[in-house]
């Protein structure tokens, strides 16, 4: 049987990056729920009306996308569609040309993951700077995020150090403050000659086309007060329909992604510099990714588009902390990325047909969403589109189903085979031709077959 | 107990709907689901099954043709295969009586799994009528026949293993409020009990390093406990991490909750080991 591939990355991965990846995750995940406890008396409460506003607004998506575009333009902005992560990167491409712009800053976006924006401006001659600390990070070590907030939840600090000393920025020091000292001197420098500056968009409000932006390390503000053009890249899906609806949006977000009560810095943006405003960029371009999210919101999974990215269902998940997030071969790693990703890989879904099986479907992905995802439902569902697609790797390692569902729905054949199982007692499994039973005993013992005892015992008592 | 306080620090939130259920009816006629690893392995956990629920004044009926609820194919993705069998299932359950299962897992597929994979199917509404009837053994008792504390004697530490399915629909702490209030009987808490301990159906053999990493986490946590017993609603996860210890050569005594429950009944008297 083959074997799947996040297992053997797993058995792959160094032993101290693994227990360093679950500690953190797990500290995180328990942090997260002191803090929701502290000031709501029922957060299930809160996250099932998140939820529902998400669904709402994904269900009608066809109205609001309208509606912003009309908000955005009323507001100063121009407002570009992009179906594919081509035709995204074609527009970022041609704005920074029509402008002469060859210097970008940008913060932290998943999308530009997504549509790999960054390679491929520099493969046009186009600088394009990652200004969170740890994005930076991964683009200095051309390595990629393994969490989609923490992106080096699997560095160490020392490893970090190396890195910082490789690229000119100091002599060798692992102190966290002076790295990030250091990053900040660099950075300060690439901030005053960018030409544009490019964020992502946590939410976007279609009644008021608001912008809004979370940071901790206020880079994204520094990306926007020295640039001439901003550039918002983001999802389709990233819509909410009110303002108010971001007070409840935003105190789950904050609390689910890093246990705070509210991130350090939160941007609303209107639009562009105002007349009256003493600074700010004078052009704001945003950008709608389609790349796929459409046919998911025809598939049976769309409920996975009203996610907010606050990685709790990573932190959270026992398989995510024992494989780490490059084992996923995907932007989007976790329970949200083994439902996203294969999802958003269109016609190549097969290449990523195995990720949903990277599940016990223990359900605590579910239990932790801050927009009530039903995460764990929607991983069975894609097993089941693996399976009638014939992915292969949809079946990898998974034992056949046929012989069982011949006994399973036959009787006299399910007795006969209770009997029969007996062989299992006096055969060693490694002679056993069933590979399931190999792999069972490779990590565990098996427990002595008693086939029929409780029918016998059920029928005996009968008879008294 | 405040379960947000200490190490049990998490209050699961109720991810499966139980809101319709059936309750049972005044003549307490039950059927038993006994589940296929119980028929092929743990014949002593139906037992106490039964003992449990006749103590309760229940008739048990045991469907002879029954033989799995199907779970194994529906978790492996193999949803044309398990609907075949929860049609099987349904039809040998044929009636209207509750339907008892010593599984949370189990339990969980008649009343949620199945007829998630049934939406499309025109006889959706008679696996939904069946798992309306499902009902994980102490969630019955307590929810449905509405016994809160438990007779007789037992007396040694239990470490509960909250199983994933039986967490997820709320059973767990049905389960736990029974063994807490049997007497001589207590329950120590374990770290991280809303993790999950790895065994999760076809995951165990088609992600055998990721699923034993996760069982050594929680026999960890369990053995820190130091426990006389580790008790589950469900067999498969003491399946695996039992099995995972005795591998490893250093055992642990596990039991299912119907096993204690009967047990208190006889008197500290632990019988058919």
């Amino acid at each position: 049987m083959p074997r799947q591939p996040i297992d053997q990355y797993a058995a792959r991965l160094a032993p101290e990056t693994r227990t360093a990846v679950r500690l953190s995750a797990k500290r995180t995940h328990e942090k997260r729920w002191q803090i929701l406890f502290e000031r709501f008396a029922d957060p299930d409460a809160l996250r099932r009306l998140a939820g529902a506003i998400k669904q709402h607004t994904v269900d009608n998506l066809d109205t609001y996308l309208p509606a912003v575009e009309a908000k955005l333009r009323a507001n100063g902005a121009q407002v570009h569609w992009a179906a594919t992560a081509e035709a995204a990167c074609a527009i970022v491409l041609r704005l920074m040309q029509e402008r002469r712009a060859t210097k970008m800053v940008k913060s932290k976006t998943m999308v530009s993951e997504e549509i790999g924006l960054a390679p491929f401006l520099e493969k046009h001659g186009i600088e394009a700077l990652e200004t969170d600390l740890g994005e930076f990070i991964i683009q200095i070590d051309h390595d990629h995020p393994s969490h989609i907030i923490r992106p080096i939840i699997h560095k160490k600090r020392q490893q970090v150090a190396q890195s910082f000393e490789r690229e000119g920025l100091g002599a060798y020091n692992d102190e966290p403050a002076v790295l990030t000292r250091r990053a900040r001197e660099f950075l300060r420098h690439k901030y005053l000659a960018a030409d544009v500056g490019l964020t992502g968009a946590n939410f976007v409000s279609v009644e008021s086309g608001r912008i809004v932006l979370v940071t901790n390390e206020g880079n994204s503000r520094f990306c926007l007060a020295p640039t001439r053009c901003h550039l918002v890249l983001v999802g389709i899906e990233k819509l909410v329909p009110r303002d108010r609806d971001l007070s409840l949006l935003l105190n789950l977000l904050a609390r689910t992604a890093t246990s705070q009560q509210l991130s350090v810095y939160t941007e609303f943006i209107a639009g562009p510099r105002s007349p009256g405003q003493p600074d700010g960029p004078e052009e704001m371009h945003v950008i709608f990714v389609d790349n796929g999210r459409t046919e998911v919101l025809a598939s049976s999974c769309r409920e996975i588009l009203r996610c907010i990215r606050c990685g709790a269902c990573l932190n959270a998940c026992p398989v995510y902390r024992q494989v780490s997030g490059h084992a996923y071969r995907s932007v989007y790693p976790g329970p949200l990325g083994a439902v996203l990703s294969p999802l958003l890989a269109g016609p190549h879904f097969p290449e990523l047909a195995d990720l949903p099986k990277a599940s016990s479907l223990c359900g605590l992905c579910n239990e932790v969403c801050p927009v009530d995802i039903p995460i764990s439902d929607l991983l069975l569902r894609l097993r089941d589109k693996g399976k009638r697609a014939g992915a292969p790797l949809a079946s990898a390692a998974t034992p056949p189903m046929g012989l069982w569902t011949l006994l399973a729905s036959q009787p006299a054949a399910w007795r006969a085979a209770l009997f029969g199982g007996r062989l299992l007692n006096v055969l060693p499994p490694s002679l056993l031709p069933v590979p399931s039973v190999r792999a069972w005993t490779e990590k565990r013992t098996l427990p002595a077959w008693r086939g029929g005892a409780f029918r016998q015992w059920f029928k005996n008592r009968k008879r008294q | 107990m405040d379960q947000r306080v200490g190490v049990n620090a998490f209050h699961p939130f109720p991810i499966m709907d139980l809101s319709h259920r059936q309750p049972p009816g005044a003549d307490r006629r039950v059927q038993l689901l006994a589940t296929c690893l119980c028929d092929a392995f743990y014949d002593d956990v139906a037992i106490a099954t039964v003992e449990v629920l006749e103590h309760l004044g229940c008739t048990v009926e045991f469907p002879e043709g029954q033989t799995c609820c199907g779970q194994p194919a529906f978790n492996a993705g193999d949803w044309a295969a398990s609907r075949r069998v929860v049609r099987h299932t349904a039809r040998v359950f044929a009636g209207d009586v509750p339907i008892i299962v010593p599984s949370g897992s189990c339990a969980a597929m008649l009343f949620h799994g199945a007829p998630l994979e049934f939406e499309d199917e025109p006889d959706r509404a008679d696996v939904a009528a069946l798992g309306r009837r499902a009902w994980e053994l102490a969630d019955f008792i307590v929810h449905g026949l509405g016994v809160k504390s438990w007779p007789g004697r037992w007396a040694g530490t239990i470490a509960f293993h909250r199983s994933c399915h039986s967490r997820g629909s709320g059973s767990a702490a049905a389960a736990e409020l029974l063994l807490a209030s049997i007497d001589g009987a207590k329950v120590v808490p374990i770290g991280e009990a809303e993790q999950c301990c790895g065994f999760g159906g076809t995951f165990a053999v088609g992600f055998p390093n990721v699923s034993s990493g996760m069982g050594a986490l929680k026999l960890e946590h369990v053995r820190a406990a130091q426990p006389d017993l580790l008790v589950s609603a469900d067999m498969s996860c003491l399946m695996h991490l039992g099995g995972l210890a005795e591998k490893e050569g250093k055992p642990i005594k596990t039991r299912h909750l119907a096993q204690v429950l009967r047990d208190a009944l006889k008197g500290n008297q632990v019988v058919r080991e």
